[in-house]
This record gives structure tokens, C-alpha cells and sequence, in this order.
């Protein structure tokens, strides 16, 4: 990189004046450079991320395997087909969508929650904010250990707790049933997820000009009137993007169930990409995962193109 | 950012004249919450938004201090009686944990110096030139957004064993890269392009090449930017767990979160171990995040959604 500086720089020798002999070259540089300092990310791109995404829609259209030797015979949309007469893709989908509508709205009514709190002074709100943000940068790993030995059968603070509420003991299994197992998986991610929507709140609030709030209490709006007129349509655009990318998120939820519930019991806690994870490496079943994966890419493009969409038609209303 | 301003003209005149003939100072500062005595319950409730935020990192701390005879009792404990450190001894002596901690760090910072690199390059170009397609180009890197990390480890990995990248760490590197990419490039075009043309003008008629006026100018004035790029991209690398479960496969490549799956055997768990190998899993991430906290608050608000 420092050799092309100099070079650079050596092609313009600060004592000709600035496009004496060199224009032509000059033009030459412009044009050329943007493409220059864009190449290697887009190569890298390209590489890994554009061409997957092709690979991916070329295999599901095949009978593919993993062994160089075996055939890898054209189904057609067979594997598509299969998607819609799966059972486990019923159950999988359902508690993605499910996963989605709990998870998604309690993170960003929480996250904007804790925003409103810490926006304005308050002693000790560097602090706060801090740790509020904390959960976000652990591992997903990690807490779901943490989380997994919290809500565990024997010695598990979570039936301690409500078995001291109960007044007697309290023996839930909770990973090893389909909805508390489910719930569980809801607790880890709100709680790893709620201090990225608040930061993003954060932001947006500190946005928001002071004064036009401070009028509106002046002409004696309510509290609840200036957040519905004021205070929202000002985080507009944080609203979409989070909502945006919080749904894409929850589309892709996968480590914390692979590690609590690993899907289990009987596969009525997978979700979408744990199943289409394991028909891939635990039953070598690549093009019918790559259906699945391809067939999900599309839902959630279009999905949050919806999204974006519909948030518009709100403003412009 | 320009936005901002605007509204900021906009409201001018609203604005302007409450402050102008200095009306007494009314009891509350211009605030969200007007009402100074929402002060107290707010304080409670940011207390409570904190403790549940922080109350299972504590909780792990304190089970990777316990030994194995209240880590499984029937009565959780909260506070160890009999503090010791035989897990964390035990957690870096299996399992070759100090080569997996070795492995995540040069994992997680070459992603980091990669991506910073490129998606700084990249970003100039879309911040600081016209040439045709730019858009196109640019939304090209933001589609991917909607298609992150698990979705894509089937092709991923084909291509991977194509390349005979697998089971290594650079090819580790390249893929986290290449998924850290969109997002940083879409964060630090809008930085890039606060930064006044007049100063990269100047620059240029003092012989600056291109580069130099990314590395001596911009990138300088982007700090906040960069630091939250790198922080998030050290902390993706740095806790990544599924491509690295599928693509590495020798116990001497392992990273971190692999090593930490290891100690969940097939019929029982070493939960002391894995309690002290999550500590000294999250300690990096925490201290990094301390370290950038400072830029983090203008890196999400400039950069982030204007």
C-alpha cells in the first residue's frame, strides 16, 4: 500500500504545477482508481459471498453429494417439491415465525425502553449504558451455556427461584420440553438482543432536537402526546432499519438453539437453519438443505424489502 | 447527518425564540422526560435494565470459582463458599485450550486488519468518487446483509474444500471477512462522507495520491467509525461458532467456541471447566468493547442510520 502512495505521489512532483505534464494520466487515474480501491472487496466478495449464493441455488437443483466418485443426478425442483410435504419443515418454520414475532417486537419495545431511561441526565448513565450493552458483545456460545445451566433440570436457578415462589420444590425440565424449551431459547436471545436495539435507540433519541420537544411541553402536550408526534416520527428511519434487521436476525436464529435444545426433544424445537444444518452434515442431504437455505434467502429478501415498503407508506401517510 | 442539520434550520424559528429573551430557567432542563420526578423511578428502572444485563455474566463468574460439589448440587449457589481456581487450571490444561485461545486471536485480529483494510478502500471509493454503477455496486454489497453467516456454510463450504482452505485459519479469516464486509463498508461510507471535500482538496494540491489521503486524512477523521468496524468484526471472529464447527476439524485449529463445545461430552458435562473457559472466552470481547466504548455512541449514530 505505502509503495503505491509513493508512487502516486512520485507521478506529481509538488514542484510542476498540479496538471502541467501528467493530465493525461491524471484522467487515466481517475477513472481507473475507484475500481482499484474496490477490487479487493469485491473480489473477496465475489469469491465467498455471490458466488455461494448461486452455488447454493445450483445445487439444490441436484441430487448432489458429497463424494467425488458418485454421481450427481438433475432433480428439478424435487427438492422444493419436498419442502412443502416435510412435516419437520412444518414444525421448523413455526417456530421461526414464532421465534420471530415474540422475540423481534419485545427486543425493540425493551431496547427503546431502556433508550428513553438513559437518553437525558441521569447519575451513574455512562455506567448504565454500559452494561446494558454488555449481553451484546458475549458470545452466543457462551450464554447459551450459561443459560443452559440456569434453566437446568437439577440445581438450575430457575426452578430454585420458583420453587422459593412456590412455596414447595419445582422440577421443571426445561430444555427437554418442546415450549419450555422454546421459551428458553426466546429468554437468551431478547436478553443478548435488547442492548443492540437500545444502542441503536440511543442514537436516534440523541437526534431528536431538544427544543421542538421542549415547545411542545411549553403549549401543554402531555408526555404521551409528544412521543406519539414528536419524539417517533423523529426515530422513524431506526425504527425500520431495526425492525429490518432484527427480523433478518431472528430469520437466522441457530446458535443458541443448536447449543441449548440442539433442536430437541424429537426435533420440536429446530428451527429453520438447525434443520436445513443438520439434513446437510448429519444426513449428507446437501441439495435438499440448500433448498431449504435458498427458498429462506428469498422469503427474507422479499420479506424485508416488505418491510422497508410498508414503513415508507407509514411516513408518507 | 445533513438531515439533521436541515431539520435542525427547519425548526429555527420554533427553537430560537424561548431561548432568545432568556425566560427564567424553567425547573426541568430540555429533556425527553420533562418531569423532574420521573428522575427517581427512571434511575430504579436503568438499575434493574443494568442488573438483569450484567446478572449472568456475574453468575458465570461465580460458578467458574466453584468446585464441582456446588456447581451440580440440587441448591444453586450463588456466592462460592469455597472459592478455588482447579477449573480454570483444569479448562487451559485439556483440551490444549491455550493453542484454541492462540487460534481465536489470530482468527479474530486478522479479520479485523482484512476487513478494516478493504472495507475502508472500498468505502472511499463509494464516499469519495463518481463512476458508473456505484449504486448498483453498492447495493450489491448491502443485499448480503439479508443473507448472513449460517445460511450460506453449505456452498461455503464446498468452496472451501475446493480451494483447500478447510481446516485452516486464514480460510477462516477470508470467509469472516467477506461476511463483515457489507456492513462495514454501508457504516463507513457515511463517514467517509461527512468529511469536507475542501480538506481532501487541500490535501491533493500538497501531492497527496489517493491513498495518502485515505490513510492521512479520512481514516483519521473516521476513528470512531473504525473503532466500531473493528470492535464488531473482532467480536463476530472472535465468538463465531458454526463455520468454524463445519470447517475445522483438527484439534490443533480449533478456536475458541469449538474448544468450549468440547467440554459438553456426550453423557456428562464439564461444567467447571467450561465456566472458567467462558470467562476467559468473554474476557477478550469485554475488554475490547471497553476500549472502544468511548467512539462506540457517535461510531452508531454518524455512521450507522442518518
Amino acid at each position: 500500500m505505502d509503495s503505491k502512495d509513493s508512487t502516486l505521489v512520485e507521478q506529481r512532483p509538488a514542484v510542476l504545477p498540479p496538471g502541467a505534464v501528467s493530465r493525461r494520466r491524471n484522467r487515466f487515474t481517475r477513472i481507473a482508481t475507484p475500481y482499484l480501491l474496490l477490487m479487493p472487496a469485491a473480489f473477496l466478495y465475489a469469491v465467498f459471498i455471490v458466488y455461494p449464493i448461486f452455488r447454493q441455488f445450483d445445487i439444490s437443483f441436484f441430487n448432489w453429494h458429497i463424494f467425488p466418485d458418485v454421481a450427481n443426478p438433475f432433480v428439478g425442483w424435487s427438492n422444493y417439491i419436498r419442502i412443502f410435504h416435510d412435516p419437520a419443515i412444518r414444525t421448523a418454520s413455526e417456530n421461526t415465525v414464532l421465534f420471530l414475532v415474540i422475540t423481534v417486537p419485545i427486543q425493540m419495545v425493551l431496547g427503546l425502553f431502556a433508550a428513553a431511561l438513559l437518553t437525558d441526565r441521569l447519575p451513574g448513565r455512562g455506567l448504565w449504558r454500559a452494561l446494558i450493552f454488555i449481553p451484546v458483545v458475549t458470545s452466543w456460545v457462551v450464554v447459551s451455556y450459561v443459560f443452559a445451566y440456569i434453566f437446568g433440570f437439577q440445581g438450575g436457578l430457575a426452578n430454585a427461584v420458583i420453587s422459593l415462589f412456590a412455596g414447595h420444590t419445582v422440577r421443571i425440565d426445561w430444555l427437554a420440553q418442546t415450549w419450555t424449551g422454546n421459551a428458553v431459547i426466546w429468554i437468551v436471545s431478547i436478553w443478548k438482543g435488547v442492548g443492540w436495539s437500545f444502542i441503536m435507540f440511543l442514537a436516534a433519541l440523541d437526534g431528536v432536537p431538544r427544543d421542538l420537544v421542549e415547545s411542545a411541553r411549553v403549549d401543554g402536550a402531555s408526555e404521551p402526546r409528544i412521543w406519539r408526534h414528536v419524539v417517533i416520527p423523529n426515530i422513524r428511519p431506526t425504527i425500520t432499519f431495526v425492525t429490518v434487521l432484527l427480523v433478518i436476525g431472528a430469520s437466522q436464529v441457530f446458535t443458541q438453539v443448536f447449543i441449548t435444545t440442539g433442536g430437541g426433544p424429537f426435533g420440536s424445537t429446530s428451527v429453520l437453519l438447525t434443520y436445513a444444518y443438520q439434513q446437510a452434515f448429519s444426513f449428507f442431504n446437501f441439495s435438499y438443505a440448500a433448498a431449504i437455505a435458498s427458498l429462506m434467502a428469498i422469503v427474507v429478501l422479499g420479506l424485508s424489502i416488505l418491510q422497508i415498503r410498508l414503513m415508507r407508506r407509514n411516513v408518507d401517510q | 447527518m445533513s438531515a439533521l442539520t436541515f431539520k435542525d434550520a427547519r425548526n429555527a424559528p420554533m427553537s430560537r425564540s424561548p431561548r432568545g429573551p432568556r425566560r427564567p430557567q424553567p425547573s426541568v432542563q430540555p429533556g425527553l422526560f420533562g418531569i423532574r420526578s420521573w428522575k427517581k423511578s427512571r434511575l430504579v428502572l436503568a438499575g434493574v435494565f443494568g442488573a438483569v444485563s450484567v446478572f449472568p455474566l456475574l453468575y458465570l463468574i461465580s460458578l467458574s470459582f466453584q468446585p464441582t460439589s456446588d456447581i451440580q448440587t440440587s441448591n444453586p449457589v450463588l456466592i462460592p463458599t469455597h472459592p478455588t481456581f482447579l477449573n480454570y487450571v483444569l479448562a487451559w490444561s485439556e483440551n490444549s485450550f491455550g493453542q484454541y485461545f492462540l487460534n481465536s486471536l489470530v482468527v479474530a485480529l486478522g479479520t479485523v486488519v482484512l476487513t478494516v483494510t478493504l472495507s475502508s478502500l472500498a468505502a472511499f471509493a463509494f464516499a469519495r468518487y463518481k463512476f458508473p454503477l456505484k449504486e448498483v455496486f453498492f447495493y450489491v454489497f448491502l443485499a448480503a446483509l439479508a443473507v448472513p453467516s449460517v445460511e450460506l456454510i453449505i456452498p461455503q463450504y464446498l468452496l472451501v474444500l475446493k480451494l483447500h482452505l478447510t481446516d485452516s485459519l486464514p480460510g477462516l479469516i477470508l470467509i469472516y471477512t467477506s461476511e463483515n464486509l457489507p456492513f462495514a463498508i454501508f457504516l463507513l461510507r457515511g463517514f467517509f462522507e461527512a468529511v469536507p471535500k475542501e480538506l481532501e482538496e487541500s490535501f491533493r494540491l500538497d501531492g497527496a495520491g489517493s491513498i495518502r489521503v485515505l490513510t492521512r486524512l479520512i481514516a483519521p477523521l473516521s476513528a470512531p467509525a473504525l473503532a466500531v468496524v473493528a470492535m464488531f468484526t473482532f467480536n463476530f471472529a472472535w465468538e463465531e461458532f458454526v463455520i468454524a464447527l463445519t470447517l475445522i476439524n483438527s484439534s490443533a485449529h480449533r478456536t475458541l467456541p469449538i474448544g468450549l463445545n468440547f467440554f459438553i461430552g456426550e453423557h456428562t458435562t464439564q461444567w467447571g471447566p467450561l465456566f472458567a473457559g467462558s470467562v476467559i472466552a468473554t474476557v477478550p470481547s469485554v475488554i475490547v468493547y471497553f476500549i472502544s466504548q468511548r467512539w462506540f455512541q457517535r461510531g452508531v449514530s454518524l455512521g450507522g442510520i442518518r
